[in-house]
Parts: structure tokens; C-alpha cells; sequence
């Protein structure tokens, strides 16, 4: 999230991480593509297998190509190189992070944090944490994940890493309640940022769902004058059900970003392209790593350009 | 907000198919272009699609389709038995070695895969079968795994082994076998930390376990929500550690798991288990011949009636047999049923079993559920409420009575007489479906407890 890192991106990082790989795929997609010397149908059939293989879904990918196809005409483009950028561009130009997106970091704000399970909301916490304290930040940490079992200890470990105070309670008692108290404490101890890390649901399990629901009135009762974010975070590994999972807590708090995390593997993370299509959600933040410091903003040229590259998607046998 | 599954697709394309007298070529190609979509939406791996659509295509463009009477069904049956080939057509379990003999299980995945919920739950479920299972946790890098795997071995009541987190796995693995040996105890289940596939220094972690001490059992935990890269992970996994199994968690969401299929395609080793849920005896058997079907939308019928008839003993079932052809059938009997449902999981896991539900004007997955199990709730406190007298006398209740009954219950006098309404009309359908009930041998034994 800081300068630097941003600059290095996280394509760099993929990339990075990929010395990690014993036996390393040469042939990208990019190669595939300069194999193309027109567009027809088969260039075409390969930048939807891309993009599919990406988890952007086949509903979406069927709109961008649809899209695609209509502007190569409109702009009489020839050269699958130039469709490929025009495609690429059309994505970036989607993905872009509006320019307030990061206000909450310069105000007094309160952070809900919410997500199926195991997707790593405690992680991105605890990350959080160390990023905005480093800024020099008063943080609090809240711990509402009072269900799963060591989910308190965890965060615990990681707010002591970061040097920050964490409002807890004991096991499985009530998260309003920890809630409550820790929106007290963020204002008499006039906290700049309120993290609340909350236990993972399914997004189809309805009382769960209300639970958060109650969560989020908290906050806004008790402290009207915060600046609020809700983070989603998404699994980037996940496939089409994270859009699934996006609307549904849509329903019960307004959400102001995505978090992708998990995005050091081999996934892409594409479902984001869909979920930003259709709820106009912008990703904030990527997770890339199990460090304190493997979180940073969302970039969106970098995001696309590991879209379309060939690294661990294994896409050179694709032909079958 | 609908969520259609793979199953309600193809039920809607075959039901376009079923309106035809014949299938020509072309009808076959719409259907597969279908079918390949919702496989697509459901997360199946493009090249395992590829593959799937060709082999069906191939086999239902031929005679045998065009020749058969109800084309239709004869494409549902081509993509069923492809789907149930590519599942696997055998359930696998987990092989315990016999008496005292240590079998060791080895937990791998990615992080929050769900590996630590699900060690406790497989402990869980061998000590319930008599086995002495023993936690081992060798997560040494997430904050507090260890503390998590402790408490939940203390839920399933088995024993724990931990190092802290400054020793080797490997190491860890070697002293917790001679603590099973030395304790007695017969299974050892490894929790370890999840990785990135790509992770060399990670996997070689695994690796040396695996070189070091006998492992029967590499069991690899996937999240059934994850996307296209299941392929990736699971082929990767497989070829360094030769996994013998796949455990798939989370699917009490509405996930459509097409990641089931493309990790079955691509290592060939059989799904064990399913998570099912946050507590800490939600695993099933996963059963793959069901899951094609369940997948084609004939629903999961088969475990329903497993679950139906673990709820109800055979006894139970000719008792009320007796009482409906009787008209008997009373408030207790009433109770009983609405508890045999909440035994099968409740309405929704039930409703998620039922084919068909999916179709048109049927959509049960949009009704809102909850609303149905609260209702069942509310019945269950108004029979409470009822005399030993009345519940066993329906035709006793008067308004008075009623009244009485909804005061006790705390609730609208109106909520009473709905109820009491209901309950007679679920007898009179049961009368009328008491000839149904006559049937001897193995299928006459399954009574459906509830009606709908």
C-alpha cells in the first residue's frame, strides 16, 4: 500500500513469485496471440477461453466480447494485437478505482470487514492494521469474529504484531456486543481508524446474515458522525459464486469495496470484472501474501495484464 | 435475487427438449451449448467442458438417440452417465487400518480451505465409529491455528498433540506417533498449514512428512466455491504429494461446486467427504452418483430417503401406518412429524434434496425459507400449548379451547385456527393416501413423514 510497493505492483509480485515454480511455463498467452496474423473466430474463441479461464465468468465474457466485437467494426481494427489492447483497455477502464475511494484512511472512520469463510478477513486485518499504524494512525481492532474457534487469538497475534489495541470479548459471546463496546472506545480514545474484523457466513444462511445486519445498525447508531467502509473480501480463488456472495451482502450492509485476496497463486481473480460490472463495486485492496506488508491498493492495469498472462494457467495445451 | 443451479438449467433445456416428438442434430447442439454454459457458470474448468460436451455430443448425435422413442430423456441419460463417469461411479472412504495399527491422514489445501474444521470433523466422526483418533497440529505459521485445532479437538472430545510452533513438521508428526502409540490411540489425523501449490519451500515441507514417516492417507481440502484454478491446485497437489483423496468443503452454500468435476478429471483420486456445515458433525459421505444427479436435476433424492429413514424407525412407520388408514392421526402424531423434520436438517436442507424444484412457477429456492421453518416453530408451540386430551382428540377443540390454546402460546387466535386448519387438512390427504401405503417389501417401507 505504500509507494513503493504500489510501484512494484502486484504483476511484479506474481511474477516474483513464480521463481517459486520448479518448472517454468514459457509460452504465454501473448505469444499464442502474435500467432494470429487476422481476426476472425478463432482469435476470438481464444480471448473468450482467456478470460473464462480467468473466472470472469461466461455472462460477462459474452458482454465484453459482444462489446469487443463491436467497436473492432466501428474502428475498423485489423491487427489481433490492437484488439487484444482495445480489449485490455476496455477492462482497465472499467476496473478504475474512483479517485475517493481511500478517504476513509484520512478520516475518522469505522472499517466493517465481512466475507464468507475463509477468505481471509482476519489477515487483512491484521495487514490493516500494521499499514495504518506505520502511517502513524491511532487504531483500534475489533474482534466480532466471536464464533469460530481461535479466531480472537489469531487476531490477537496480529494486532500485537502491529502494536495496536484490540476490544474483545470472550468465545461466542455476542459480536453486537463487542461491537458496541469497541465503537465506545474508538470514541472516547478518538481512534482515526476502527477495524472490525466479523465471523465468516455463508452468504445463503439467513440468520447470519441478520446478524450483520444488526452489526452494521450499531455502528451507525452509536457513532453517526464515523465515516463508514464496508470491505467484502473475496477469495480470489473463488469462481462464480463470488458474485453470488457479493450481491447477497449487498442486502444487508452498503458496501464500499472489494478486497481480492489470495492473488499470489495461479488465480485470477476475474470474477471482480463481473462483480464490478453488475454492482459497481470498486476493488480497493489485493492480498498477495501471509507478510504484514502483502496488501496493497488495487492496480488496475496490473490486474488485467495478469488476466491475459500465460503464467500457471497452463493454457499452451489448450487446444483439445 | 435467483440463483439458478446447474440443475434447474438442464432441466430447463431438457424440458424444451421434452416438447419435441424427436431431436434432430441440431437439437442436440442447442442442448449442449446449454448444457456447456451452465457447466461453465458452475465453475467446471473450460477444458474439462470441452471435453465433456464432445464425448456427449458424440454419443448422443448417434442413432441410438435419434432412434428412441423419447429423444429427451435419451440426452438426459448420455449426460448423466458421462457426468456420473467423470464423478466416479464408486463411493471411497476413508480405510482404517483393523484393531490397534496407526493409520495416519494427512490434511494438505490452500489457506481457508477449510483443513483445520475439517481434521476435528473427521476426528469427530472416526471416534463415533469406536476409533481412538488423536489431533495433531503442525500449522506452526497461522496465527493461532494451533489454538483453533485444540478447541475444536475439545468439542469432538478426542486428544491433541502440539509442539508450539518452533519445531518441524516433520519432527512434530514423528513425536505424535509415538505419543498415539504410546496412548493407544489409532488414528492420527495431521492438520498442517495451508499452502500455495506453487509454493516450493511449502510443498517440500509436506514432502519430507511424507518421505519420513508413513502416511496412508494424503488428503487434499478444497473449498467448492473456488473457480477455474481448481484444475491448477488440485493437478499440482496431486503430482507432489499423490494425494489419495479430495475433501470438499462449504457446501451448505449455493455454491453449483462445478469444481467437484474438474478435480475428479484431472487427478482421478475419489471425493471422500463433504462439510456440510459450521458444526462440528456437518460431514457426509459424498456420494457421486448422486451428485450427477442432483447436478441433472433428478435432485438428491437417494440421501433424502437415507435421511428419512435414519429419522424413522420402521416401527414408527406402520404405527402411523395404522393410525392414518385409521384416521387417527392426531396432534402428538403431527408433532412427531415436525420434529422428524428438523431431525433431516430442516425444511431447506430437505427442499434442497427434492428434484424438480426448480422449474418454472416452482422455484422453491426463491421462497423465502426461513419464513416456512419459523411456521413450523409456531405449530410446534400451539400443539404444545394443547391438553394431553385435545392433542390426542383434534375434534375436542372448540373456540374456547382455542382461545385458551392461544394464549398459551402467545399468539393470535387467528395463527391457532390456521394451524388447527392445516393439521386437518394434512389428515384428510392422508386418508386419501392411505392406499399408497399398503405396498410390502423395501420400497413400501419409506414413508414420506411430511407432507407437502
Amino acid at each position: 500500500m505504500g509507494e513503493e510497493k504500489e510501484k512494484k505492483g502486484f504483476f511484479g509480485r506474481l511474477v516474483a513469485g513464480l521463481a517459486k515454480t520448479r518448472d517454468s511455463i514459457s509460452s504465454g498467452l501473448s505469444n499464442v496471440f502474435s500467432a494470429f496474423s487476422s481476426i476472425d473466430d478463432e482469435f476470438y474463441d481464444e480471448l473468450e477461453e482467456t478470460l473464462i479461464m480467468a473466472d470472469i465468468g461466461i455472462k460477462a465474457t459474452m458482454d465484453i466480447m459482444d462489446n469487443l466485437k463491436e467497436k473492432v467494426k466501428e474502428q475498423k481494427i485489423k491487427d489481433p494485437a490492437d484488439c487484444k489492447q482495445l480489449l485490455m483497455d476496455s477492462i482497465v477502464e472499467q476496473m478504475e478505482v474512483p479517485e475517493d475511494a481511500y478517504d476513509f484512511e484520512k478520516k475518522s472512520s469505522v472499517v466493517l470487514v465481512i466475507g464468507v469463510n475463509g477468505v481471509g478477513k482476519t489477515t487483512t486485518i491484521g495487514k490493516m492494521a500494521g499499514h495504518f499504524k506505520d502511517e502513524g494512525k491511532r487504531v483500534l481492532v475489533a474482534a466480532a469474529d466471536t464464533f469460530r474457534a481461535g479466531a480472537i487469538d489469531q487476531l490477537a497475534e496480529w494486532t500485537n504484531r502491529a502494536g495496536v489495541e484490540l476490544i474483545s470479548q470472550s468465545e461466542g459471546s455476542d459480536p453486537a456486543a463487542v461491537i458496541f463496546d469497541a465503537v465506545s472506545a474508538a470514541k472516547s480514545r478518538r481512534a482515526d481508524i476502527l477495524l472490525c474484523d466479523t465471523a465468516g457466513r455463508l452468504h445463503n444462511k439467513k440468520n447470519l446474515m441478520e446478524e450483520l445486519r444488526k452489526i452494521n445498525k450499531i455502528i451507525d447508531r452509536e457513532y453517526p458522525d464515523a465515516f463508514r467502509e464496508t470491505l467484502i473480501v473475496l477469495d480470489g480463488t473463488t469462481g462464480q459464486n463470488a458474485l453470488a456472495q457479493a450481491k447477497q451482502f449487498c442486502e444487508v450492509a452498503e458496501i464500499t469495496g472489494i478486497v481480492i485476496t489470495k492473488l499470489d497463486g495461479t488465480a485470477k481473480g476475474g470474477i471482480a470484472v463481473a462483480i464490478q460490472k453488475e454492482l459497481s463495486i470498486p476493488v480497493k485492496y489485493i492480498g498477495v501474501g501471509e507478510h504484514i506488508d502483502d496488501l496493497q491498493r488495487f492496480d488496475p492495469r496490473a490486474f488485467v495484464e495478469a488476466l491475459f498472462s500465460d503464467e500457471g494457467t497452463d493454457s499452451s495445451d489448450s487446444e483439445n | 435475487m435467483a440463483f439458478e443451479g446447474l440443475s434447474e438449467k438442464l432441466q430447463n433445456v431438457f424440458k424444451n427438449l421434452k416438447g419435441k416428438g424427436r431431436l434432430s442434430e441440431e437439437d442436440v447442439k442447442v442442448a449442449m451449448r446449454e448444457v456447456k454454459m451452465a457447466l461453465l457458470e458452475a465453475d467446471v474448468n473450460f477444458k474439462v467442458v470441452k471435453t465433456f460436451i464432445s464425448n456427449v455430443q458424440e454419443r448422443a448425435v448417434g442413432q441410438d438417440v435419434l432412434n428412441s422413442l423419447t429423444p429427451g430423456q435419451m440426452v438426459i441419460k448420455i449426460v448423466n452417465e458421462e457426468l456420473t463417469k467423470l464423478m466416479g461411479d464408486e463411493t471411497t472412504e476413508i480405510t482404517l487400518k483393523p484393531g490397534n495399527e496407526i493409520t495416519t491422514i494427512m490434511m494438505c489445501g490452500l489457506q481457508g480451505a477449510g483443513k483445520t474444521t475439517m481434521a476435528a470433523k473427521l476426528a469427530g466422526k472416526f471416534k463415533s465409529k469406536g476409533r481412538k483418533p488423536l489431533l495433531v497440529a503442525c500449522d506452526i505459521y497461522r496465527p493461532a491455528a494451533i489454538e483453533q485445532l485444540r478447541i475444536n479437538a475439545g468439542k469432538v472430545g478426542v486428544d491433541f498433540f502440539q509442539m508450539g510452533t518452533d519445531h518441524a513438521p516433520v519432527d512434530i508428526v514423528k513425536a505424535a506417533l509415538e505419543h498415539a502409540k504410546s496412548n493407544n490411540e489409532n488414528v492420527v489425523i495431521i492438520d498442517t498449514a495451508g499452502r500455495l501449490h506453487i509454493d516450493e519451500e511449502m510443498m517440500q515441507e509436506l514432502i519430507v512428512v511424507k518421505e519420513s514417516v508413513n502416511i496412508d492417507h494424503t488428503v487434499l481440502t478444497v473449498d467448492s466455491m473456488t473457480g477455474q484454478d481448481a484444475v491448477n491446485v488440485a493437478e499440482t497437489f496431486n503430482s507432489k504429494l499423490e494425494i489419495t483423496g479430495v475433501i470438499l468443503t462449504k457446501l451448505d452454500g449455493d455454491t453449483r461446486g462445478g469444481a467437484a468435476l474438474s478435480i475428479k478429471q484431472v487427478t482421478g483420486k475419489p471425493i471422500l467427504y463433504i462439510g456440510t456445515g459450521e458444526k462440528m458433525d456437518d460431514i457426509e459421505q459424498f456420494y457421486p452418483d448422486r451428485m450427477a444427479s442432483r447436478i441433472l436435476g433428478m435432485g438428491d433424492i437417494l440421501t433424502l430417503i437415507d435421511k428419512a429413514e435414519a429419522a424413522y424407525s420402521d416401527e414408527k412407520a406402520r404405527e402411523l401406518e395404522k393410525k392414518i388408514r385409521k384416521a387417527e392421526f392426531d396432534f402428538n402424531d403431527y408433532l412427531e412429524q415436525i420434529n422428524n423434520m428438523k431431525n433431516m436438517g430442516g425444511l431447506s436442507k430437505i427442499l434442497d434434496m427434492l428434484p424438480g424444484m426448480g422449474i418454472g412457477g416452482m422455484n422453491m429456492k426463491n421462497v423465502d425459507l426461513s419464513a416456512g421453518e419459523d411456521s413450523m416453530k409456531q405449530m410446534e408451540t400451539i400443539i404444545n400449548s394443547m391438553t394431553k386430551e385435545e392433542r390426542a382428540n383434534p375434534d375436542l377443540l372448540n373456540p374456547s379451547r382455542k382461545n385458551r390454546i392461544a394464549k398459551g402460546a402467545g399468539v393470535d387466535i387467528a395463527d391457532v385456527n390456521r394451524m388447527v386448519k392445516q393439521f386437518g387438512e394434512t389428515r384428510k390427504m392422508m386418508k386419501q393416501m392411505s392406499g399408497m401405503f399398503g405396498g410390502k417389501g423395501k420400497k413400501g417401507k419409506f414413508k414420506m413423514p411430511f407432507s407437502f
